[in-house]
């Protein structure tokens, strides 16, 4: 049966699984529109393009599904850039469908034209532009397929109206395969058998492990590796969540707010297993003195990630899932070893650094609510049992610091690109996805604002979300630089102006809530936790509270600036 | 060091850009570059050569292969490789020079293709270095034009 582009487009989207989608119209993409409540798939309007890819990318994070948006040519397109280069940065599986004027104007500044496929070159995993209603189908089905396979990533489409209009017969492509695109989901065996007797030699081991145990769903095979071996485990941001918070090996995240003893640990470890992390400069500081005592095991699906940014011993390209089954199948071979007793030194002497220095602040005497205290209070109200999404800044640090994530999927932050924004929307992403859940985002006074329109969006599909607003009146992270680093000048952090965030939630029929006394946190959470309705609780923290532990940027992981 | 890389490439619209914006985005170098088409229908073949160290190199071989449009990435000085560029020179030559630069012309063995009163356009084959050798021993003349190809290059039959 010939079908238009348009419908071709919202049948594909079926045959992938997709149920959900966000989205905003306008001229190029109205043909899809019109034919959008005839299909299955439920649209979610949302008030900023850019919304429509947090969304889509929270709603893929949560799930390990893959998120999907439409938006229109022009404005529509470039408004989705910065989603499109979070989703990227963090290799989040999303697919983005973008309006363009008809091929036959392409190219001759139309009106709302713009080459979005040559703006997102660098920040997709791959772009298409559709020039002829028989290549769609196909190229729909390697769009979803290179977003969801190897290292994950963006992949956008580009519609041209025409294309949208124009019929063709319809068959959806049930396999695919390119010979340019081969990712390797399975080990070296030769490399892992080295990678085991190097750790079964190792006196010092440490799990260093990131994002991509949470995309490969390797969680629960690292949780049982490093239980089994005794070994303990520091993550980066991306991949809090993989191993449980509560368990006698966790050291906290590392890096520039890691913690003490998950620093200490990289610092005095004899070989560091690193798992589907790349080395980032938040996570090593200075590079050259980054894990000065270890020979390093490195599991990265993305050949590129090896060798980067730090020399390694061991590499292994691989699903970071296949690699870590077959490492613990390689160490149980090694059974002359005691592996408890082996490690029960050097375990002890990371255990003493968290007790030496565990994460902590100042009471204080101001009767100001400490941000941390808050992230505590919702950790234990909740049981770790909800999504947490964050905006950027030191609201995020303290959500990743001072709540513990028990199961992966559960914490959705933005860390490569650390997109301010990103988590009210990613929230409303997360709460399609997971309807009976609690979903959380914590954000910052500044943050919030950047997205706030989205309160529409939450408040017309009656998405739950709870916004949890530290709010100090300050860009609190640039005034914490500007404190500790350019001696105090005050230069734009201030957020004097900040609206009345309690009649905002009312003004878009949310509840709203204010809290400036830290005997009403816990109420008052209470109250929204329980609350089927969006929620915003504006909460005044203490303005000057700093995030510590501190790495400042370029020294070495050991160089903290402490509490 | 410098590294010539031989890198195979569906013939779609954005291939070159793409390439070029990995270099340009990562910071990565370009000497040359020559495209064309293949015998294969569709497929191109792209002839970069770049410099860097060891790791840099590494990072360009991957980073290519990363692309979803890259088909095949070799690196030629792995291997011996034979190595050519096409120049077309514009030389000055006045009835004094004239015998002197057919001189050269017939040392590189290179051909005239074009001449007149005062000018002789000369085409040069060759590696690197031979290229470099034949401007040097041009550019007293007067170089009044000047237009190279990029190498082209690949691996031998016989590796010793």
């Amino acid at each position: 049966m010939e079908l238009t582009g348009a419908q071709i487009l919202l049948e594909s989207l079926k045959q992938e699984g997709v149920k959900h989608i966000f989205g905003f119209p306008g001229g190029a993409v109205i043909d899809i529109y019109d034919e959008l409540p005839k299909s299955s798939i439920q649209h979610f309007l949302v008030r900023h393009e850019q919304g429509a890819v947090h969304a889509a990318d929270g709603y893929a994070r949560s799930t390990g599904k893959v998120g999907g948006c439409l938006v229109t040519s022009g404005p529509g397109a470039t408004n989705t850039v910065t989603g499109i280069a979070t989703a990227y940065m963090d290799s989040i599986p999303v697919v983005i469908f973008t309006g363009q004027v008809p091929t036959a104007l392409i190219g001759n500044d139309a009106f709302q034209e713009v080459d979005i496929v040559g703006i997102t070159r660098p920040c997709t995993k791959h772009n298409y532009l559709i020039k002829d209603v028989r290549e769609l189908a196909h190229s729909i089905k390697e769009a979803f397929y290179i977003a969801s396979t190897g290292r994950p990533g963006p992949v956008l489409v580009d519609l041209p109206k025409d294309v949208m209009q124009a019929r063709t017969e319809f068959e959806y492509p049930k396999t695919i395969s390119l010979r340019s695109y081969n990712p390797n989901y399975t080990p070296n065996r030769k490399q892992v058998k080295k990678a085991a007797n190097l750790l079964a030699k190792a006196e010092r081991p440490l799990i260093y492990s990131g994002g991509g145990v949470i995309s490969s769903e390797a969680g629960e095979i690292l949780t049982r590796l490093a239980r089994r071996f005794s070994l303990p485990v520091t993550s980066t941001m991306m991949g809090l969540g993989a191993f449980p918070g509560n368990d006698p090996l966790w050291l906290g995240m590392l890096g520039m707010h890691g913690t003490y003893a998950a620093n200490m640990a990289v610092n005095n470890a004899d070989v560091l297993l690193s798992v589907g992390a790349r080395f980032d400069d938040r996570v090593t500081g200075k590079v050259n003195t980054f894990a000065p005592r270890a020979k390093i095991i490195h599991i990265d699906i993305d050949p590129t990630s090896i060798r980067k940014n730090v020399n390694v011993h061991i590499p292994i390209v691989s699903d970071c899932l296949n690699a870590l089954k077959t490492l613990d199948e390689e160490m149980g071979e090694i059974n002359a070893v005691q592996w408890e007793e082996k490690h029960s030194q050097w375990v002890k002497t990371v255990k003493g650094w968290c007790q030496e220095q565990p994460l902590r602040y100042e009471t204080g005497q101001s009767g100001k609510v400490k941000p941390q205290y808050v992230m505590e209070k919702i950790y234990e109200l909740t049981k770790g049992e909800a999504i947490i999404t964050t905006e950027v800044g030191q609201n995020q640090m303290w959500a990743a610091q001072f709540y513990k994530y028990h199961k992966p999927r559960t914490w959705i932050s933005s860390g490569g690109l650390g997109t301010m924004g990103y988590g009210f929307p990613a929230a409303i992403g997360a709460q399609v996805a997971n309807p009976g859940k609690l979903v959380i985002d914590v954000a910052g006074d500044g943050s919030i604002q950047m997205n706030i329109q989205e309160m529409a969006t939450a408040v017309c599909y009656n998405l739950p979300v709870k916004i949890i607003i530290l709010n100090n009146s300050y860009l609190g992270m640039v005034r914490q630089w500007q404190e500790l680093f350019y001696n105090k000048n005050y230069c734009a952090p201030c957020l004097d102006t900040a609206p009345d965030f309690v009649k905002l939630a009312e003004a878009y029929g949310a509840e709203g809530y204010l809290v400036e006394k830290t005997e009403d946190v816990v109420p008052v959470l209470n109250k929204v936790f329980a609350s089927p309705r969006t929620c915003i609780v504006d909460i005044r923290v203490e303005p000057e509270e700093n995030v510590y532990p501190m790495v400042p940027a370029g020294a070495s992981l050991t160089e903290m600036l402490l509490v | 060091m410098r590294h010539v890389l031989s890198v195979l490439v569906e013939n779609e619209p954005g291939v070159l850009s793409r390439v070029a914006g990995l270099f340009s985005g990562r910071g990565f170098n370009i000497d040359t570059l020559n495209v064309g088409p293949t015998l294969e229908k569709g497929v191109s073949l792209m002839t970069i050569s770049t410099h860097g160290d060891e790791q840099i190199i590494e990072q360009i071989i991957k980073q290519l292969r990363k692309l979803i449009t890259v088909i095949k990435v070799v690196d030629l000085s792995d291997t011996k490789a034979g190595e050519r560029e096409m120049v077309l020179i514009k030389v000055h030559a006045s009835e004094n020079s004239r015998a002197e630069i057919l001189r050269i012309v017939d040392i590189f063995r290179c051909k005239v293709v074009d001449v007149s009163t005062d000018e002789l356009t000369l085409e040069v084959t060759g590696d690197q270095g031979k290229i470099n050798a034949i401007v040097n021993m041009l550019q007293r003349f007067g170089i009044k034009e000047f237009a190279r190809t990029g190498t082209v290059a690949m691996k031998r039959s016989m590796q010793f």
